[in-house]
């Protein structure tokens, strides 16, 4: 039986249904078929597991917090107990509460930011793709020449003149890092202008920005699903690295900005492990949350890569 | 000759690209942070004439120049090696500060580069070989697991072990003990150098070694699959043999275009290293220059290092070319 089957009422209504242009229906199928494709890997599944409960931590967590994050107090640098969870820093600042407070600030902006990258390389890739011509070349041109030019010193210099805050990192990490998926998809794009398909959607005088984005479009999902993905790593990283030079906005709480108010106030001569290891290990979680659903989808797009328990028992069977 | 060509005008043009955003980026930034930084300074009573001038020159601050003749001065400036002079060591050109730290970017990303590559490679050839061993079922995950883990906080996490905890290492950064050593070719210096650039060193070769580790031991499993790998085996060859001298150095093309870049990545790839370490190289001195808002410094070191990768990728495309006879066919 393969696993991730879903069966039930409800489901086999959906099946049977005879035309799914009704919108309830369009729209149940498409929750039953990330459903499936959560649950039908074990990597997917707990790597949806972790960034799922960063995500409810970040909505739900700072609605439960015991103490203002941003609040001094007499207790300074407690270590950990039963009332700070995670200690309290050089001012007395309850650290569980900011980290809580940091997960939003991090995990939203993260993914919002990852969002972004992946439809302005959507937008340069399908066009240029599509286009052809001189407006691929110059796109082309453009893309190569953001490639090379190395990401992380363009992001500080920039970060460096722009005023500090959560919309400048973003921006800039947008700026310097679209360009890798945009030619990946470019030459996905290239490969499917000339289909069948698209010629038939031409022909019948679909309109060209419709035929890019709702005839090609949907054959480049999954390039662009774990595009996205891989890109929100980055982000998170990144913006942790930004923010722990001093290039974010101290005042607003997220796990950079905590690291980087230990590392200023000596919290690794002062023996303070429980300032500076929570952060860099919820960062540490998210990426590897991330990288399991990555892989977890290269394997849903590529049969060679999964590894599945039915061979084995094929051979026996053979035998 | 047409590919080395078109890839030569493409460099020129990146270059072109990179020294416009130099010039722009502090011109165009809202809230004009230069004019704030002489504002902020003049409180304090730092600035000289001969300072408000230099920053005239290089910001274009109080200055009848359009636009276009500030451009073309910068343009010239920077084709004469001139990249203006720092502010929290003025009047010192940036140029002096950069060649002075580069060196120790240099040695310690050449060494980190270097071992990085071969343990990689090296580890990469044997998993394939051994594929779906205990060897391989451990250590692939486990690198994998490695690089997963931000880097800079790997770093403060080394130096929190190794440093405080265990006081193997100096916690205080630097190049070498400089109360105790001048420089020499003395073996206590020596010593003394390797002891301050250990720890950077082994962060950085833990972080890089999965990506020549994966790369090398995919491309291995696919050359090890192909007929003449076979023929080798059929043919009684030694293991060794078959595994370094026919499949290993075929499936090492892809790791060698890797490695070209990577030494683009030696002068600027270690920022954080630097950071974290207080390690005296130009990441440390952007760090620093940022800090202190010294932007002809935070711009002369952007310069550098991409200059730096930008060649590092030309030597790259040359060598491609050099090796794989297909991309000079195209």
């Amino acid at each position: 039986m393969k696993t991730g089957e879903i069966t039930g009422p409800v489901v086999d209504a959906i099946n049977r249904a005879p035309a799914p242009d009704q919108f309830y229906t369009r729209v149940l199928h498409i929750l039953l078929n990330v459903w499936r494709a959560m649950t039908s890997s074990r990597k997917v599944a707990a790597g949806s597991a972790i960034v799922g409960t960063f995500i409810l931590v970040g909505i739900f967590g700072p609605l439960f917090m015991r103490y203002d994050p941003e609040a001094t107090s007499n207790l300074f640098i407690a270590r950990p107990s039963a009332a700070h969870w995670l200690g309290t820093t050089v001012v007395g600042q309850d650290i569980f509460s900011q980290l809580i407070n940091g997960t939003r600030t991090s995990v939203f902006w993260g993914i919002g930011t990852g969002l972004l990258v992946t439809l302005l390389s959507m937008l340069v890739g399908l066009v240029g793709g599509y286009f052809g011509g001189w407006i691929d070349d110059a796109l082309t041109l453009l893309t190569n020449v953001s490639l090379v030019l190395p990401a992380l010193p363009l992001a500080i210099v920039l970060a460096a003149y722009l005023p500090r805050g959560p919309l400048t990192i973003s921006l800039v990490i947008i700026f310097t890092n679209w360009a890798w998926q945009a030619r990946v998809l470019r030459a996905q794009t290239l490969s499917m202008r000339n289909r069948e398909f698209v010629t038939a959607a031409r022909s019948s005088g679909e309109h060209t920005w419709r035929i890019i984005f709702f005839e090609i479009f949907p054959n480049e999902i999954g390039i662009v699903v774990a595009g996205f993905v891989s890109t929100t790593i980055y982000v998170v990283l990144t913006w942790a690295a930004l923010e722990f030079l001093g290039l974010g906005d101290g005042t607003i709480p997220s796990w950079g900005s905590i690291l980087y108010w230990a590392q200023q106030a000596g919290a690794l001569g002062g023996e303070l492990w429980w300032w500076f290891i929570p952060p860099g290990a919820c960062i540490a979680l998210l990426g590897a949350g991330l990288s399991l659903i990555n892989f977890g989808i290269d394997e849903i797009a590529d049969p060679r890569l999964r590894q599945d328990a039915n061979p084995k028992k094929l051979r026996k069977a053979a035998a | 000759m047409r590919h080395i060509l078109r890839r030569i005008l493409f460099y020129a043009c990146a270059v072109w690209v990179a020294i416009t955003l130099d010039f722009f980026i502090p011109r165009l930034a809202p809230g004009d942070p230069v004019a704030a930084l002489v504002g902020k300074m003049s409180i304090k009573g730092y600035v000289t004439p001969a300072m408000q001038q230099t920053l005239a020159a290089e910001f274009g601050l109080n200055t009848r120049d359009s636009l276009v003749v500030q451009y073309f001065k910068y343009l010239n400036n920077i084709l004469h090696g001139n990249m203006g002079n720092s502010i929290q060591y003025f009047p010192t050109p940036v140029s002096q500060i950069i060649e002075q730290d580069i060196g120790w970017s240099i040695m310690l990303g050449a060494v980190a580069v270097l071992i990085s590559f071969a343990l990689g490679c090296l580890f990469g050839i044997i998993t394939a070989w051994k594929r779906g061993s205990v060897l391989d079922t451990v250590l692939s995950p486990a690198m994998n697991f490695l690089s997963a883990i931000p880097y800079f906080w790997l770093a403060l996490l080394s130096l929190f072990i190794f440093a405080y905890l265990l006081n193997w290492f100096p916690l205080t950064g630097g190049a070498y003990d400089e109360l105790n050593f001048s420089p020499g070719w003395s073996l206590d210096y020596i010593g003394s150098v390797i002891q301050y650039a250990f720890l950077p060193a082994l962060t950085l070769v833990i972080s890089s070694l999965a990506g020549w580790m994966l790369t090398m031991r995919n491309s291995m499993i696919t050359t090890l699959s192909e007929d003449y790998v076979l023929m080798a085996r059929a043919k009684g060859l030694s293991e060794g043999r078959v595994m370094f001298r026919y499949a290993a150095r075929n499936a090492i093309l892809p790791n060698i275009t890797g490695f070209a870049i990577a030494i683009g990545t030696i002068v600027g790839g270690q920022l954080l290293t630097e950071m974290v370490f207080s390690y005296p190289g130009i990441g440390y001195a952007l760090f620093q220059a940022v800090g202190e808002q010294d932007y002809a410094m935070v711009q002369g070191v952007f310069l550098i290092i991409t200059l730096a990768v930008l060649g590092a990728n030309f030597l790259a495309d040359l060598l491609y070319a050099f090796l794989d006879p297909r991309v000079r066919v195209e």
